[in-house]
């Protein structure tokens, strides 16, 4: 039986160093490469000796496809390719080939730079990686090997996010990545098309939540920051630079054009700049508003939000500051936030999700002083919001694409095992699918039961339909024809055609069956009496009575001769070829029945 | 009967373009045609053979037999193993299957039957298209009147699931029809055995496709759901919930309702930080993330990817909450959620969704504030929107009046150009909530009871505002002039002067009313004025065996009493008018006959000659203005308006014929008059029987006589008829009202010149409301009239009209002005045009399908092709400057 093997070496129930290993049909695929945030010792990045102790992983990876450039997707890259050793091919889409490496680069600035660790990928290291990865296009169809395609679909959730189908013959499997079902200010709606794979491999970071509609959000979050900068207050919005920060920013920038508001919004760091440059330039990939409307003018050439400068937060007066990262435990973002706490004008407003320990975590949970470095105590009078605006489907949506894919297994990574566990329950009963949910380092096997293609040559076809009706798309079909596999190919073709080809003589099977009968008659007359007996009962068939006393029943042959020993029996002679052993084996057993008692 | 098969296809689509023209008769090359498809091989071929036949068909339609035949033919190929021969077929059948009900054969139901039954195998072709096709046909034999049997509906629904996109969108149409068909059957649920209405199946179904995968579809179900009415309110108040995932489709016991609560709360909404971790589950199997397709619908619709769909769910989500009241309330946070949506036409769609529900829904005061946010809006558009909006809605508090008013004043400040439109919107806001204001007024006059305050500018547009809320609100609530103070009645009579048209008259203390020219009823007094109209008409036409002296008085002083009536009572305006430019009409052509000119010889009287000839002109304009002018203008008042328009033709006749010399010219214009009152007679006969005793009347007894006399004779035979004949009785239609324009920009104030260089042009930006004009992407035009004379005439883009409410329109347009160079600033004048054309008359309308085979043969109609423009707003001028051009 063929199977696909799947086994995540991260984000097995659990968020962050996605990273999945596929082996489909004798092909491995390793479906991202990410790093964990949590940790900073070995177990930020996937155990890739589980592939293989020694050697490099070459011999054993098909590809590496890399679905967006969130770090945890593809953060252990470099490291993967450079220091462990690959040198495939890596697929990625425009986009995220184009920020990939700033953020790489960024991160390995921190990590080396500022943390002070050795022993981490080079600037070099990530250029050479770089120099392995495959760019492709949405839907484009890309041929690894002869059997081995992959083909990218839109996933909303970042710029250039995709969700891959890896298809080998007849097997498939969808790995989605991150996506997200309901479009927002700057990127559309995942979609895929009904294209049936045999698994689905789905993030699950909201299995259980549904959220409100985003208009609601939007709405509050524009007017919380309306009001506060109305009242002269000051807003932070710490974000990582890549993602949300462009939809706030969006959302932002169009209220302020509506509104005619005056108030300046900064952005803080130099990275988003090179980052905006290529979602300027990537239009393909934003939503139907951002398409429709960038000859006029390109929304993400934003007029009202301007570079910040660390002087300009003791500026007087409102102000809408953007600052990284998202969690405030470091950086500008934290240095920001230390200064303006202490005011209850103002605001800080958390769109996202916070890791446990962070300065943004311990506001969320209602904190109103915080310790900081070098024992000072921290009043916040600034109020803090919450608002979710991470761009991960919700349940529902997770729903809407099990639902147009029709898969026939699904797979969930990326979530919470608690919460997988929901969702698992839920998708089984829906769909009435088998659902998994592996851990880091555990298989999962799932069988596929694959549809072989056969050729068929067209003559056979024609004369096949002319017989029966039209043929139904939903129903099997019985045909007859000679099945020729040869050098790992089927193929069907008429039984005179396969002789032809085989050079082989035709040979003609046939039965014969001897049935003996009571009749003390004749033999002509025990004839005459089996052929009116098979003409009243075979009515769709032609009965014939030849003149040599024998009959034929469409092509089988009945004679009746005397038995050599007893007058009174009649021996009959059945002979049929094998093409007409049903009607044939009929005939035995209808005469093998006896002969109704006769009337003349 | 060519080798080529493409030869033949051409061949086969010229047949069918041939059959489409008019006057063939296509019963000949039918057997021909039918005969060829049997010895057909090519699959296109066939195609376009019964593409042929489908024309045949449609022209034949009152041939039954040749019908029948045709679907037989039809069936016969629907075996072919080419899908475009199969989609014919069905069309063709769709078109053209019987649709006979009750009252034909039983063999020919049978046949309906039969012919529903053949579509609907091919539900489950192998083939897309054909499928489709399927749909389609089934959806035509719909339209033809068929009434489809439920049994389908099953099959549709499985439909729904197709692969194809084209496939799905044409089964939810199909479903749609069904549930209008059979809104209360039952039909059973799969998964249960619980049963409900079949309309509220078909609801959710169409639902869940608003989250299908492709965007044609969902804009389809969107559309769709609009319509349906009947369904139940508990599936409809699902649409807006997206938690609410249990299967509400099952009758519950209170217990069940209970879990559901809590099983509602099972999934976070991700709003609140932290409420995400994973609840103990009560009851999975109640909750049911997909099936139950109503829930949240409209919340996807409308957060959908493409604005599309969102629109079409506005739309959809309008037309239910009109129905539904409770639903109208339950929606409304999700409209105003619309407010923001980041495509303008979304944000304009559901202002004017609102507006159109607003009866049904009182705002809160959070909502209130979120869609006064919008007010801020750069746009135009939606600002006004928004402010007719406001017109009309119902709120709640004191200080939701308060916001509202200091939104609108912020409003105000920032888009000055507002200014009209805020008024008019406080006004109706004052007026509806009079008990709301009346607290804030000392507030928003800034009394004080001890102190005197400052008094206010006069001119400041935000006070007008703030006094126009308040004395509208004051009308309905007589205690609120005490509160106000000496100053405030000193604006008010100047206000009233100044705005009539937004401050109502007040009954002050003080004052005796004598500034309110209206009757001082605070009720609308239309019956009084109503019979006065019907009295005034009554005398006119029972007088009229009076002598002409006295008729005449009579119809001036009538027409004097209607004109101030017009005034008067906006509602009877148009009414009034009318019938007053009909009496004018009617007293010019008196006039005219009283004329001496008749008695003494020709030559003698040329003066007289020119007034009666300018009143014949004059009628005519009138007619035309009677006749475009007016929207709600039915066919009795345009047969009256017709024969009017005949009569001064007649009197124009007449005129020439005494003035000009010699014979000529006379038969030319004898013959053109004698085909006007023939196709007169074409156009109106049915209308004849109610003209007796009329011109037209006695005319037409005449008309043997005059078709063969001579001029001269035929001109003394008009001139008695036309004395002789009685005044007809104008019928009143129930609406008329008069076309009028109101040029807002430019201002026609502006003391500084336009300066341009010459030769180049410079864009004039006009404003301007339409009132009652149909049709204003047709008719409308912009005339500039330079000193010299020389006019110009603009249409404007249709883009350029827009329709804020019924029977109103707006024209924002620019035009481009040139001219040569001139020495000092001169005034051109801009004024709005509205063009007519005879043919789109409402009785050339009616006439058309009639005449249209037999107009080959009859005479050309004689007033085709009139056109004309009638001014119907009043100019205003623009002081503008061409320089020369600098070398």
């Amino acid at each position: 039986m063929p199977e696909i093997k799947v086994t995540p070496l991260g984000a097995g129930q659990d968020v962050g160093r996605s990273c999945v290993l596929v082996s489909i049909a004798g092909r491995n695929v390793m479906l991202d490469c990410g790093m964990h945030m949590g940790y900073n010792d070995d177990r930020r990045f996937p155990d890739f000796s589980y592939i293989t102790q020694n050697g490099r992983l070459t011999d054993f990876l098909d590809c590496v496809i890399i679905s967006h450039f969130h770090l945890d997707h593809c953060g252990a890259l470099p490291y993967f390719s450079e220091m462990v050793g690959y040198d495939g091919p890596i697929y990625m889409t425009h986009p995220t080939k184009a920020i990939c490496p700033i953020l790489l680069e960024d991160y390995r600035k921190i990590t080396v730079d500022k943390k002070g660790e050795t022993n981490f990928f080079t600037s070099q290291m990530i250029k050479d990686c770089m120099k392995k990865v495959v760019a492709v296009h949405l839907h484009q169809t890309v041929q690894v090997d002869e059997e081995l395609e992959i083909k990218a679909y839109y996933a909303g959730h970042v710029l250039g996010a995709a969700m891959f189908q890896i298809k080998v013959g007849c097997e498939s499997v969808v790995y989605t990545g991150d996506y997200n079902m309901t479009p927002d200010r700057h990127l559309g709606a995942a979609w895929i098309d009904k294209c049936r794979p045999d698994l689905l491999i789905t993030e699950s970071t909201y299995a259980t939540t549904i959220r409100d509609s985003k208009r609601c959000r939007e709405r509050d979050f524009l007017k919380k920051v309306h009001e506060t900068v109305e009242r002269g207050g000051k807003v932070l919005i710490p974000v990582f630079a890549l993602g949300r920060a462009q939809e706030l920013c969006i959302l932002l920038e169009t209220f302020w054009e509506r509104m005619n508001l005056k108030a300046p919004i900064y952005f803080s760091t130099g990275l988003t700049e090179k980052a905006n440059h290529y979602y300027k330039l990537f239009i393909t990939w934003t939503n139907q508003k951002i398409r429709k409307t960038f000859v006029q003018r390109n929304m993400f050439e934003f007029k009202h939000i301007k570079a910040f400068d660390r002087a300009f937060a003791d500026n007087p007066g409102p102000m809408v500051v953007f600052a990284t990262p998202g969690m405030l435990h470091a950086g500008q973002s934290l240095q920001i936030f230390r200064k303006w706490a202490g005011n209850e004008k103002n605001m800080v407003i958390m769109p996202g999700y916070c890791v446990q320990g962070t300065v943004g975590h311990k506001i969320l949970s209602g904190q109103r002083k915080l310790e900081m470095e070098g024992r000072q105590i921290l009043e916040v009078k600034m109020q803090v919001e919450y608002m979710s605006f991470s761009a991960h489907a919700d349940a529902k949506g997770i729903m809407q694409l099990i639902r147009q894919a029709e898969p026939r297994n699904v797979l969930l990574v990326h979530g919470e095992a608690k919460k997988m566990e929901f969702l698992k329950q839920k998708i089984e009963q829906e769909f009435h699918v088998s659902c998994y949910m592996p851990a880091n380092g555990e298989t999962t096997t799932i069988f596929t039961n694959p549809s072989i293609p056969v050729d068929i040559s067209l003559g056979l076809l024609k004369r096949e339909t002319a017989i029966g009706l039209l043929p139904d798309a939903k129903k099997p079909k019985l045909m007859h024809g000679t099945l020729i596999m040869k050098d790992n190919s089927f193929r069907l073709v008429s039984p005179e055609q396969a002789l032809k080809e085989l050079g082989l003589a035709e040979h003609q099977l046939r039965f014969t069956c001897r049935v003996h009968i009571q009749d003390p008659r004749k033999e002509h007359e025990t004839a005459l009496r089996v052929y009116n007996h098979l003409k009243g009962v075979l009515k769709d068939y032609s009965v014939q009575h030849l003149p040599d006393g024998s009959i034929t029943v469409e092509s089988i042959l009945i004679q009746a001769t005397a038995h050599s020993e007893d007058q009174g029996t009649k021996v009959l002679l059945v002979s049929w070829t094998y093409q007409d052993e049903e009607l044939g084996s009929y005939l035995t057993s209808l005469l093998k029945k006896g002969l109704p008692p006769s009337t003349s | 009967q060519e080798n080529d098969a493409s030869v033949r296809l051409k061949i086969a689509s010229l047949l069918g373009l041939l059959s489409k023209t008019a006057g063939f008769s296509p019963d000949c090359i039918m057997d021909d045609a039918i005969n060829t498809l049997q010895n057909e091989k090519s699959h296109q071929v066939l195609a376009q053979l019964l593409d042929t036949l489908l024309v045949i068909g449609t022209k034949l339609t009152e041939n039954p037999s040749v019908r029948m035949r045709l679907v037989e033919v039809a069936c016969k190929h629907l075996t072919d193993s080419s899908h475009g021969v199969r989609n014919k077929c069905l069309q063709l059948i769709g078109c053209l299957g019987p649709v006979e009900k009750g009252g034909a054969k039983e063999a020919e139901s049978q046949a309906a039957k039969d012919v529903q039954k053949i579509i609907g195998d091919h539900f489950n072709d192998q083939d897309p298209r054909v499928r489709t096709a399927a749909i389609k046909a089934m959806l035509q034999l719909h339209e033809r009147g068929l009434k489809l049997q439920q049994a389908i509906y099953g099959q549709a629904c499985k439909l729904l699931a197709d692969d194809y996109e084209q496939v799905r969108s044409a089964a939810v149409q199909l479903i749609w029809v069904l549930s209008q068909l059979y809104p209360e059957s039952i039909v059973p649920i799969p998964s249960s055995n619980e049963e409900i209405r079949l309309v509220d199946d078909a609801f959710g179904k169409i639902c869940h496709m608003v989250s299908d995968g492709s965007w044609v579809v969902r804009v389809q179900a969107a559309k769709l759901l609009g319509s349906m009415q009947q369904v139940s309110s508990h599936f409809l108040e699902q649409t807006l919930d997206k938690k609410l995932m249990s299967d509400l489709r099952r009758k519950r016991t209170a217990h069940e309702r209970a879990k559901e609560l809590y099983s509602s709360g099972e999934f976070s909404s991700g709003r609140k930080w932290g409420d995400d971790a994973p609840k103990e589950e009560i009851d999975t199997g109640a909750v049911n993330l997909i099936e139950s397709g109503a829930c949240g619908a409209f919340v996807h619709g409308l957060e959908d990817e493409m604005y599309e769909v969102r629109i079409a769910a506005v739309e959809a989500l309008c037309m239910l909450a009109q129905s539904s009241p409770s639903f109208a309330e339950k929606c409304l946070d999700f409209l105003v959620d619309m407010f923001n949506d980041e495509i303008e036409e979304v944000r304009l769609q559901s202002i004017h969704t609102m507006r159109k529900i607003s009866n049904n829904i009182t705002l809160r005061e959070d909502q209130l504030d979120t869609v006064l946010a919008v007010l801020e809006d750069s746009s135009r558009d939606i600002r006004e929107a928004l402010h007719e909006l406001l017109c009309c809605t119902n709120v709640s508090t004191k200080e939701g009046i308060h916001l509202a008013l200091v939104e609108l004043l912020k409003n105000l400040t920032k888009y000055p150009t507002d200014r009209e439109s805020i008024w008019k919107c406080l006004k109706f806001l004052g007026s509806r909530h009079p008990t709301l204001v009346l607290p804030l007024v000392p507030e928003l006059l800034s009394t004080h009871p001890f102190f005197d305050t400052p008094e206010p500018d006069m001119d400041d547009p935000a006070y007008i505002a703030v006094l126009v809320l308040i004395f509208n609100a004051a009308k309905s609530c007589p205690t609120m002039p005490a509160l106000f103070s000496d100053h405030t009645f000193r604006h008010y009579a100047y206000l009233r002067d100044s705005l009539s048209h937004l401050v109502p008259p007040l009954r002050l203390p003080g004052r005796k009313l004598v500034s309110s020219p209206v009757s001082p009823s605070v009720t609308p007094h239309e019956d009084p004025s109503q019979q006065f109209l019907h009295q005034s008409l009554e005398r006119v036409y029972k007088l009229q065996h009076l002598d002409p002296q006295g008729i005449q008085e009579l119809l001036e002083f009538t027409i004097r009493d209607l004109q101030r009536l017009g005034e008067l009572q906006s509602e009877l305006a148009g009414v009034a008018d009318f019938t007053a430019t009909y009496l004018q009409c009617q007293l010019l052509l008196i006039k005219a006959l009283q004329e001496k000119l008749w008695n003494v010889a020709a030559p003698l009287y040329l003066k007289q000659n020119a007034l009666a000839s300018a009143a014949a002109k004059q009628i005519l304009e009138e007619t035309y203005k009677m006749e475009f002018m007016y929207s709600g203008v039915e066919g009795r008042q345009v047969v009256i308006i017709h024969h009017m328009r005949l009569q001064a033709k007649a009197l124009q006749l007449i005129v020439t014929a005494r003035t000009t010399r010699g014979v000529e010219p006379l038969f030319g214009m004898c013959e053109k008059f004698l085909q006007e009152v023939d196709s007169f007679q074409r156009c109106f006969i049915s209308e004849l029987p109610h003209m007796q005793g009329s011109f037209v009347d006695k005319l037409l007894d005449l008309m043997p006589r005059l078709v063969t006399s001579k001029p001269s004779e035929v001109v003394k035979i008009l001139q008695t008829t036309l004395r002789q004949s009685t005044f007809l009785h104008l019928p009143l239609p129930e609406q008329l009202h008069r076309a009028s324009a109101h040029i807002i920009e430019p201002t026609g104030e502006s003391d500084n010149p336009l300066r341009f260089t010459s030769g180049l042009v410079v864009a004039l930006d006009v404003d301007a409301t339409l009132e009652h004009v149909q049709d204003p992407q047709g008719t409308v035009k912009v005339q500039v009239l330079y000193p010299d004379g020389q006019a110009q005439i603009i249409h404007p883009k249709p883009a350029d009209f827009r329709n804020p409410g019924p029977g109103r329109h707006r024209l924002i347009t620019q035009v481009y002005l040139s001219h040569t160079a001139w020495t000092e600033p001169c005034q051109i004048e801009v004024r709005l045009l509205l063009a007519y054309n005879s043919n789109r008359s409402k009785a050339a309308a009616k006439i058309a399908k009639s005449t249209w085979s037999e107009s080959l043969e009859a005479l050309p109609q004689p007033e085709s092709g009139i056109e004309g423009t009638i001014p119907f707003s009043k100019p205003v001028k623009v002081y503008i400057m061409p320089k020369p051009a600098r070398r």
